[in-house]
């Protein structure tokens, strides 16, 4: 257990490597911050200096072994934007976003599972009909416009809750919701399709016949196997949510996490705090990664991790 | 004569299905008593598992009993006052084993939870005494190393040492009447061999009634006091084991043993029975047998009941009379004897 760990954290390792360079490559595509930070009527030395200032006259490659040997160091570098450290910036706003994500990957689960699974115990019946109507109806509706339309509601026609913010509780509902609705309703489609098709396996007959208990059977032998896809499922839509729709759903609720900052941090063309945000993002992924696989070995003994 | 454990009276069983509705059980009347071992034999298809699963109550849509009655030491099964009884039976006093143990077991649990869970759930045993009552059956079973099997999951285990972990699994409670699906039809012959010799041994120390459903003649040989023929949903003919390999009336049950392979491979003239068994979606005209039968006559488009014949019961207009053959029973009677 502990070599595959290891064995595993080097692949982590080398995947946030190839992150670092596209992330670096890419960053130096968008746009040039010496147009930003620097007036208009800017002179040519003044440019020049400013880019000796920034590291940026050097070599390409120079720049990059820098840029890891800083990163190894745990320094992100200084935001052009804010002049202080990046990553102070980020753990300032890390905290308020994987606040808002897990509280929306916690009530989609937390809906999803049970859904699927009482609509699965008839399939074709009534229950079963409505659960497939609503996610496919809710599955149709784009994030943004999904959000917009609870600030209309709840917000302004209804005034029961703050349209944006992240004051107090009541300010998370709307974002978390918004956030929650699009991964619920995958994931009742394939907890409602996956716990179907474990019903119906032969183990499922052997445990009633045994006489145990429905509650027992479904809930314990048909539920554990159904846990690795629907974690898997999971898994990839708390990624998502983190790594990008946060940006949009933070932007439409003025929530002040990584995502509305990120935002900012493009259109100020600040290049190094978004490589920072980027990699830091990386970095939780593909811990977040690992720590699901040994989940899923817990989960089914027969999963080898090498 | 013997106390009746389990009686199945004039079973009806339909699905409903996209095509239709499969009538897979016809009619079907059984019965097994206390210490009794029953084979249940005929082609895959003929109903065997939807019979024996509607005893255990496991039928559930799109199957429905629609007639008949099962009864469980004189007392029905089904109705609103027969499903609690039947919750009380199931895995205690009947308990049921399948053919594939590999997908009847669940790969996700050790085979020790699987066998305390029983025990904690019916005899409300605690952690230990179900530890200690499943090392017990896994010995009483013939597995080698309990303690360490205990802990394995089923895929770490073989196809033969499976079989015995569900058959420590069906007896953990005492039942009194074991259904066994088609056991060993998922193993390779020499494993199947030491599976019958241990349910017969069982049997005998337990004083266990068995049905024993198989699709092969060679397995109930030996094994079976009675032995009933299903064809197409419906029991065809049925009669002690001895009688139904010594003289087969139903011309099914004949085709049926010149079917069946010598265990020992040394085969003389294996005839299959031509054609292909009736379709369920179809309500039966006359005998479901006629378009496949050898000796079919006009007679045979009329419906024909199971009718006692001297000691046995066949549903033929035209029955054979006298032994087929003096040396089947030779053939397979050391199949489960030591
Ligand atoms: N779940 C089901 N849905 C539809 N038809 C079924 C189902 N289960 C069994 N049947 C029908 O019942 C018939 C008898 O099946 P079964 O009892 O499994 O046969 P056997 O065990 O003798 O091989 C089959 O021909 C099949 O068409
Ligand atoms: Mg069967």
């Amino acid at each position: 257990m502990g070599r595959i760990l290891l064995l595993r954290s080097w692949h982590g390792l080398i995947v946030i490597m190839g992150v670092t360079i596209v992330v670096f490559v890419v960053t130096r595509m968008i746009g040039d911050p010496v147009d930003i930070m620097l007036p208009l009527e800017a002179t040519a030395e003044q440019r020049a200096a400013f880019e000796h200032q920034l590291g940026l006259d050097r070599p390409i490659l120079v720049q990059f072994f820098d840029y890891v040997w800083s990163l190894a160091q745990f320094d992100l570098g200084d935001s052009l934007w804010q002049n202080r450290p990046a990553l102070e910036i980020i753990l300032e706003r890390l905290p308020l976003t994987l606040y808002l994500c897990f509280s929306a990957i916690a009530v989609a689960v937390l809906v999803a599972v049970p859904m699927g699974v009482i609509a699965a115990l008839k399939p074709g019946g009534i229950i079963d009909k409505i659960t497939v109507l609503l996610s496919l109806g809710a599955l149709s509706v784009p994030q943004f416009w999904l959000g917009l339309l609870f600030i209309m509601v709840f917000a302004v026609q209804l005034g029961w809750l703050p349209a944006g913010g992240a004051a107090s509780f009541k300010h998370l509902i709307l974002p978390a919701l918004t956030l929650a609705i699009p991964t619920m309703t995958r994931l009742v489609m394939v907890v409602r399709s996956q716990m179907m098709d474990e019903l119906n396996a032969q183990y499922v007959k052997t445990a009633e016949a045994k006489g145990m208990p429905l509650f027992r059977i479904v809930g314990l032998h048909a539920m554990r196997n159904c846990a690795v896809p629907v974690m898997t499922l999971t898994a990839w839509e708390f990624i998502r949510i983190l790594s990008g729709y946060t940006v949009v759903v933070e932007t439409v609720f003025a929530w002040p996490g990584l995502g509305l900052i990120a935002l900012q941090a493009i259109e100020r063309q600040d290049l190094v705090l978004l490589q920072a945000i980027v990699f830091v993002i990386a970095v939780i992924v593909v811990v977040f990664n690992l720590a699901v696989d040994i989940i899923y070995k817990v989960i089914d003994p027969r999963i080898k991790l090498d | 004569m013997t106390q009746k454990l389990l009686e199945i009276d004039n079973l009806e069983v339909h699905f409903t299905t996209r095509r239709g509705v499969v009538r897979a059980v016809r009619g079907v009347s059984l019965s097994v008593g206390k210490g009794e071992t029953l084979g249940l034999v005929g082609e895959s298809g003929s109903g065997k598992s939807v019979t024996s699963q509607a005893a255990m109550g496991l039928v559930h849509i799109p199957g429905e009993i629609v007639g008949g009655d099962i009864r469980w030491k004189g007392q029905s099964l089904l109705g609103p006052e027969g499903h609690p009884l039947s919750r009380r039976i199931r895995g205690r006093e009947m308990a049921m084993i399948f053919q594939d143990a590999m997908t009847s077991l669940n790969p996700l649990f050790t085979c020790g939870q699987q066998i305390t869970e029983v025990l904690r759930y019916h005899r409300k045993m605690n952690k230990a005494q179900a530890q200690a009552r499943a090392l017990e059956l896994f010995e009483l079973v013939g597995i080698s190393a309990p303690l360490e099997r205990l802990n394995q999951y089923p895929f770490e285990m073989s196809g033969g040492m499976r079989q015995r972990g569900m058959i420590a699994m069906a007896l953990a409670c005492e039942p009194e009447l074991l259904i066994a699906d088609e056991p060993t039809t998922a193993l390779d012959v020499t494993i199947q061999a030491q599976i019958l010799e241990l349910l017969q041994d069982l049997q005998k120390r337990l004083d266990l009634s068995i049905i024993m459903i198989t699709h092969d003649l060679g397995v109930v040989a030996g094994l079976c006091d009675r032995v009933a023929v299903m064809y197409g949903g419906q029991i065809v003919e049925e009669a002690s084991a001895d009688e139904i390999f010594s003289h087969p009336a139903h011309p099914y049950t004949m085709g049926l043993l010149r079917s069946t392979p010598r265990i020992d491979g040394k085969d003389d003239r294996m005839v299959s029975i031509a054609g292909s068994p009736p379709d369920l979606l179809q309500a039966q005209q006359g005998c479901a047998f006629a378009s496949r039968c050898p000796s079919r006559k006009a007679e045979c488009s009329r419906d024909v009941q199971l009718k006692e014949m001297a000691s046995r019961q066949v549903a033929c207009r035209f029955p054979f009379s006298g032994p087929w053959s003096r040396d089947f029973k030779e053939r397979t009677d050391h199949i489960g004897t030591r």
